[in-house]
């Protein structure tokens, strides 16, 4: 459930959609029934957050819902109802530590502790400039490459203490941001090679798994 | 071992690229107008004798499912496929979403048909950004070719198939949910009936399917329903995706036959338990809502609905979570109960006060914190849950717990008698 707290935030006083995000509305609603513009509601508030530093003023809530011809609190709604919706400022990077238990089988409260010691501060908390957002997730979905995180809209797969501190430090300066697993492997194949589909393996130049014998 | 020439996920890792022209040589939208002129009898009939059955938990037979959608109306029908892949262990749609995702466009064309439904919408999982991004990219090339849009692989068939993520909620996976989310609501349950082939998106006909079950359509039709069907076990047919997380070696998403025998899926494509399988304590065999299995019951059951039904669990997603010896097998399923008890939508009380009280019973065995008959207390809050929600997140929420109870309940009590001792020196 998102925070309720919505008024104790310093709100913004007005918010407006920019040119290229109009055109995405448009775009938007007509995926949608003509009388059914409610069903935008969502990607909208997706926008915003991308158009607004990653947050969701309350003033975009309600121009949302003028645009919608829903009411107000309808909007407010599905706004609080949604984890991915941040209702108040969160740091450049909002890193969404998954601690479900297939990543904490494979050790996600060592990422935790390497965030929390490596970049100061606590789950829940952001950095002094602004940089860095911790906050605990539930299981996002990519359970064979545990311990694995969101920062943005991106996974970082297949963590340990020490490669999730190169991560911090290769955000902290932009620069050689490697997405997805941090090993090496392709997608939710095993690190030593398929055990299947020898014929697209060898086309792709991989080398497959060596099978042990049954005991 | 399933063979290679019968797997229909080829790029399951990602080694090729999931446009257009490299899913046409894999075999996608091959002859798709042909089986198209077949008709919708046929396709659903074809199906039906495929014994598919869907792949998102609940394994319904899905030619089934769609033989209740209206034949004709003037209501519009569609199709959703629930891209909300949120069970913990499972990552096996995303792998479909970014890797073969011209898969699931012509299953959705093919099943929509079928259905009569002229649109259809996917509905993904909002953390799923970039394999929304590579759906989208998969809808605009088939769009562009005449795939899919007016007179679709001119057919004659008109067809729009839209992408719609999700913003963070494991409950939108729960189909009417995930309508309600659709429609731009909370996503909170419905209550049945109506169910969705009456009543479903925008109180239309409509058939809410899994992502799996939709992209293995176009290969089940075009290579027939009797190639499906020779694989697997009686009323558990075909090939499926697992996808085996935890105390393994080589953590993989895999396709294999079901009901293939747990041990051999682990220590053929998984690299075996870490330290080997008598290493192996518990594994909770298709996603957190299954009831975990011990050991000695890992060592011959069979990945299939109705053999894991048998042992009082299931299949479920197929998300296999091992865990060897070394776990905290308490701590494991509390985790799980933080997990239900977070993602309950509050709508029903049973399932509302009744997962957040769970959550904190389950801590307090963990640390042994209890009496012996707080287990039963447990036990009995556990089947005031069960059966009085809208939606099974009760059911979900408590199986755990029960399966925990149900086989290490010995473990539950030493800690408790432990912990006395510490009270009374």
């Amino acid at each position: 459930m998102g925070s309720v707290a919505i008024k104790k935030i310093e709100q913004p006083k007005s918010f407006k959609f920019s040119k290229a995000n109009l055109d995405k509305i448009e775009k938007i609603l007509a995926k949608y029934p003509s009388n059914q513009k409610a069903s935008a509601v969502m990607p909208l508030l997706d926008l915003v957050q991308r158009q607004h530093q990653n947050w969701i003023p309350e003033v975009a809530m309600e121009e949302i819902a003028r645009i919608l011809e829903m009411p107000r609190i309808k909007v407010f709604e599905v706004a609080t109802f949604y984890t991915m919706y941040n209702l108040k400022p969160v740091g450049e990077y909002l890193i969404q530590l998954c601690t479900t238990t297939p990543c904490w089988l494979c050790g996600s409260a060592d990422i935790v502790k390497a965030c929390e010691d490596h970049l100061g501060i606590k789950v829940g908390e952001t950095s002094k400039d602004g940089k860095f957002t911790l906050v605990e997730v539930e299981c996002l979905g990519a359970c064979v490459n545990a311990p694995m995180i969101q920062v943005n809209d991106d996974y970082y797969e297949d963590l340990t203490a020490e490669n999730m501190i190169e991560l911090l430090e290769h955000l902290k300066t932009g620069d050689d941001i490697t997405v997805g697993s941090q090993t090496g492997r392709t997608g939710s194949c095993a690190e030593a090679g398929p055990t299947t589909l020898e014929s697209h393996a060898k086309k792709a130049k991989i080398k497959m798994a060596e099978i042990e014998e049954d005991k | 071992m399933l063979a290679d020439k019968d797997r229909i996920f080829t790029n399951l890792y990602g080694w090729e690229s999931p446009n257009l022209a490299a899913a046409k040589k894999r075999g996608d939208w091959d002859g798709t107008k042909k089986l198209i002129a077949k008709g919708r009898e046929w396709i659903i009939d074809e199906v039906k004798k495929s014994g598919l059955r869907g792949r998102g938990g609940a394994g319904f037979p899905t030619g089934l499912k769609w033989s209740f959608m209206p034949k004709e109306g003037d209501r519009p029908q569609y199709l959703v496929i629930n891209a909300d892949e949120s069970e913990p262990g499972t990552c096996k749609d995303r792998d479909i979403l970014r890797h073969d995702p011209h898969k699931l466009v012509e299953g959705a064309l093919l099943a929509s048909f079928a259905m009569g439904a002229k649109a259809s919408y996917i509905y993904i999982r909002g953390e799923f950004y970039n394999e929304a991004v590579a759906m989208q990219k998969a809808i605009d090339e088939a769009y562009e070719a005449g795939l899919i849009g007016k007179n679709a692989c001119k057919t004659g068939w008109d067809f729009d198939l839209y992408v719609h993520r999700g913003a963070g909620a494991y409950i939108c996976g729960e189909e009417s949910a995930l309508l309600n989310s659709l429609e731009g609501k909370k996503g909170m349950p419905r209550n049945k009936p109506p169910f969705p082939a009456m009543a479903g998106l925008y109180s239309c006909p409509t058939t809410v399917n899994n992502v799996e079950t939709i992209a293995s359509v176009g290969e089940i039709l075009r290579r027939g329903g009797d190639w499906f069907s020779s694989f697997g076990n009686e009323r558990n047919h075909g090939t499926k995706l697992f996808c085996i997380s935890g105390h393994v070696n080589r953590p993989c998403n895999v396709e294999e036959e079901l009901g293939i025998p747990l041990r051999e899926l682990i220590e053929k494509h998984a690299g075996g338990v870490r330290g080997g399988w008598d290493n192996l304590l518990a594994v909770i065999p298709g996603g957190s809502s299954t009831p975990m299995l011990p050991k000695s019951i890992c060592d011959t059951v069979e990945m299939d609905f109705d053999s894991l039904r048998e042992v009082q669990s299931g299949l479920g997603t197929a998300g296999v979570i091992v865990m060897d010896k070394s776990t905290d097998i308490v701590q494991a399923i509390t985790r799980l109960s933080q997990f239900y008890s977070h993602e309950s939508c509050g709508q029903c009380t049973p399932c509302r006060e009744g997962t957040g009280w769970l959550w904190e019973q389950m801590k307090r065995m963990t640390r042994g914190e209890a009496l012996i008959e707080d287990i039963d207390v447990m036990l009995d809050v556990c089947s005031e849950i069960e059966g009085n929600t809208i939606c099974a997140l009760g059911e979900a929420a408590v199986w755990p717990v029960q399966g925990l109870v149900r086989h290490f309940r010995s473990e539950i009590e030493r800690r408790i008698v432990e912990y006395r001792k510490t009270l009374v020196a």
